[in-house]
């Protein structure tokens, strides 16, 4: 049997999903727009390093930004056309980071450097890790951290399987699901692809069954593959948290601190494994994604295929314009994502969706006194005390917050959007975490 | 484009599930309506009267303190109407007006505000003041209406005994062949109903259990404390039935009389003075229940539900420093 049920995971939240305003709207490939700006940094770890300057003609495909270091990617261009400028613009982060900005020759050409591989299934594992860096692939759910990084462990971490995250539990996004229902061979291709560099064969697709469609696509695509099984999950939030989600899928507990490797797993993302495939079998690098465009500040809501570095306001146009008084602009879900401050970013690798709030959708909560419900405590998927760790964090108390297990906190948001005394509870944690890690930083 | 628009900026969540305080206290509020409801059916107007000064005095001594002590001023939150119709319902529907008023000042200043307002206390406010008054007015916190409804079938207005009183006067008096059993106490029927004297609203269990259902069912508390809590009455008072039925009335006696239900759905899982995790509310309740059947078979009172839970709310900052959920990856070695 290839389906099997996941186990599930303590806590969580079941916000309301929103995902009908999109997860029936087939992805629609965008042209290639005028303009890309490729911010430099579009990963966890050191940015890229510009090989451009102001002039230069670039081709699709090419490497215009250096990877710096192990925990780094290269970026590339996703459009023919004339570097124009090599500076700061803004960046989904929150700030102005370096970028470049090319203008489109609008031929749209392939650098030389891109071929298929024909041969792509006899390549070792060595070779395989090494294409997928040069192809600046990075984790496609969110975080963005480097996708070979993960495929590295030490020795001593012996790896048995490989689990592809599918259950895409933020509300209103959309993109994993139409990828899996629209292109599943290519997820299964890229998986085996990506167990293949871990010398496995052992593949656990979680998909939450919200998505019975999904599911069945992905099932379907799985019947020719030895050791692929699609495990469905149930709806809650977040199942697609690396290790809610290997707990949901084999049982495993990721011990406080480490990582999936100590378990013997492997997480990588469904969208992840699709551009796996392409790479090493098309030598394509990551210059395109889909983008769940939604909300109820856009007229006609929906999934985009886009080139890496096109404008934000490209994305609200296919999803006909905004409607009502734009409140909030997120990038990601309404749970995890990040607020924008104006409405012309780039897109980013890791950016799975745009989320448009009206304003009268955007609540202002004057925070409370904690009444100590304990409907935190309940819902955190980690087994901590958020209402502590709130408490400890206004008082400046770091070190009493470091001992309640303060690092160990995912910032899922479950907490604050349980909270009847609408306490931030996720920014004081995170803002006692840039304390502690300051100070570790300082004491190493 | 529209730039001359302003973005909102947050951190991440940015959508809530509606919750609220207002909410919380509101809810509790209208489950604990059918219990009040029936206090003044079957006590009257005085116990109408003696709900309304309680939170009248309640809310208007809750803005005050804000006001003196120059905090936001969040009266209209509820919880000083769910601490007023609480107080309200811990006392005899007889009890004079400046009796309600002081007992609206012990919960309100003392009991909630001098520890910092809400959230902050560490025992429930009403049963603060219901205790400060017992202990202080005993004739007047003990003499208790027989209620005058129809339900009580012609039974004069006059003082009565509760039923638990009735069995601590029995057990105290120097007969030498108490049997308590032999004592005239009301029907299953009417302890449900609630025809029988007490505090004005913990008379009716039935109307309690449909608020505390109520409370359940919003998901405003778990099951936790109310089940530990009478669970653990119904076990000890039980054991102590089956060494001697004519000392110790039985189990579902216990259970149906005095403040037990009132308490364990309303007072007990007070969110305020009791544990934040499962594990930490079912040491509560238990708590609670064994305090309370100790109290009420071995102690000078009649009633120990409000001692037990004033012991029990001391005992939670140690309950919550002690119990705390297992952390996520904390079992090492698997897989």
């Amino acid at each position: 049997m290839h389906l099997i049920k996941g186990k599930g995971f303590r806590g969580g939240v079941h916000p309301p999903d929103w995902k009908e305003l999109s997860n029936a709207k087939a992805v629609v490939t965008l042209p290639a727009p005028e303009q890309v700006i490729i911010p430099l940094s579009q990963h966890i770890g050191a940015p890229a390093e510009s090989l451009m300057k102001v002039g230069d003609a670039v081709k699709k495909g090419q490497k215009i930004g250096e990877a710096k270091g192990f925990v780094s990617v290269p970026v590339h261009a996703s459009i023919s056309g004339k570097v124009t400028a090599v500076a700061s613009f803004p960046h989904p982060a929150g700030k102005s980071l370096p970028a470049i900005q090319i203008e489109s020759d609008g031929l749209d050409e392939w650098s030389e450097d891109v071929k298929e591989n024909p041969s792509y299934k006899n390549l070792s594992p060595e070779d395989i890790k090494s294409i997928i860096q040069s192809a600046g692939i990075v984790g496609m759910g969110g975080a963005a951290f480097p996708t070979h990084v993960k495929l590295s462990p030490p020795a001593n971490k012996k790896i048995d399987t490989l689990i592809i995250n599918g259950a895409e539990c933020e509300p209103y996004l959309t993109a994993d699901h139409r990828l899996m229902l629209e292109e599943p061979d290519r997820v299964i291709e890229g998986a085996s692809i990506i167990a293949r560099t871990l010398s496995i064969t052992n593949i656990l697709i979680g998909v939450e069954d919200n998505k019975p469609d999904a599911i069945k696509a992905v099932s379907d695509a799985a019947r020719s593959y030895e050791g692929v099984k699609v495990v469905s999950l149930k709806v809650m939030y977040p199942q697609g948290g690396e290790k809610q989600l290997i707990k949901a899928v084999s049982g495993k507990e990721v011990p406080s601190g480490g990582l999936p490797m100590d378990v013997g797993v492997v997480v990588q993302n469904v969208a992840t494994a699709a551009a796996v495939y392409d790479a090493v079998r098309f030598g394509r690098p990551l210059i395109e994604r889909i983008v769940t465009v939604t909300g109820s500040g856009v007229n006609n809501p929906g999934n985009f295929r886009v080139r890496t570095g096109t404008s934000s306001l490209k994305l609200i146009e296919a999803a006909g314009g905004l409607k009502n008084e734009i409140g909030k602009v997120i990038s990601g879900g309404p749970m995890m994502g990040m607020t924008q401050y104006t409405l012309d970013i780039p897109v980013t690798k890791g950016m799975s969706g745009l989320l448009f709030l009206p304003q009268d959708e955007v609540e202002n909560y004057a925070s409370e006194a904690c009444i100590r419900c304990g409907r935190c405590v309940v819902v955190c998927p980690m087994g901590l005390l958020p209402n502590m760790l709130g408490i400890y964090a206004e008082l400046d108390r770091f070190e009493q917050a470091e001992k309640a297990n303060l690092m160990d906190c995912i910032e899922c948001g479950s907490c604050s959007y349980v909270c009847p005394s609408k306490r931030p509870l996720v920014h004081l944690i995170r803002y006692a975490k840039a304390d502690v890690m300051a100070r570790r930083k300082k004491a190493a | 484009m529209s730039d001359e628009k302003l973005l909102t900026l947050s951190s991440s969540p940015h959508i809530r599930d509606g919750s609220s305080i207002p909410g919380v206290m509101h809810t509790v509020v209208m489950a604990l309506l059918p219990g009040a409801a029936m206090g003044i059916y079957l006590f009257g107007l005085p116990a109408l009267l003696t709900i309304i000064i309680a939170i009248a005095s309640s809310v208007a001594l809750e803005a005050w303190m804000q006001w003196i002590m120059g905090r936001r001023i969040t009266v209209y939150d509820g919880s000083a109407i769910l601490t007023g119709l609480l107080l309200a319902m811990n006392l005899p529907s007889s009890a004079p007006w400046w009796l309600t008023i002081i007992g609206s000042m012990v919960a309100i200043i003392v009991g909630k505000h001098l520890y910092g307002g809400l959230g902050q206390n560490i025992f429930n406010p009403a049963l603060v003041a219901r205790v400060f008054l017992l202990i202080s007015w005993p004739v007047q916190m003990t003499s208790f209406p027989a209620p005058s409804a129809l339900l009580a079938k012609g039974v004069d207005a006059v003082a009565t005994a509760t039923p638990l009183s009735a069995i601590k006067m029995e057990l105290m008096s120097h007969k030498t062949n108490i049997d308590i059993t032999q004592l005239p106490q009301p029907s299953t029927f009417d302890l449900l109903l609630g025809a029988h004297g007490g505090s004005l609203g913990e008379v009716s269990i039935i109307a309690l259990l449909i608020g505390g259902l109520y409370l359940l069912y919003k998901r405003i508390i778990t099951w936790h404390i109310p089940v530990s809590f009478i669970g653990t009455a119904l076990a000890f008072s039980a054991i102590m039935w089956f060494v001697d039925p004519a000392k110790y009335a039985n189990p579902v006696f216990h259970i149906m009389t005095g403040g037990l239900i009132l308490g364990a759905f309303f007072m007990a899982t007070d969110y305020v003075t009791s544990p934040v995790t499962s594990k930490g509310m079912l040491i509560f309740g238990v708590g609670c229940g064994f305090l309370t059947i100790l109290i009420r078979l071995f102690g000078g009172y009649p009633e120990g539900v409000s001692f037990a839970i004033l012991l029990m709310n001391l005992a939670t900052p140690l309950i919550d420093k002690l119990v705390t959920p297992s952390k996520f990856g904390e079992v090492k070695g698997n897989g």
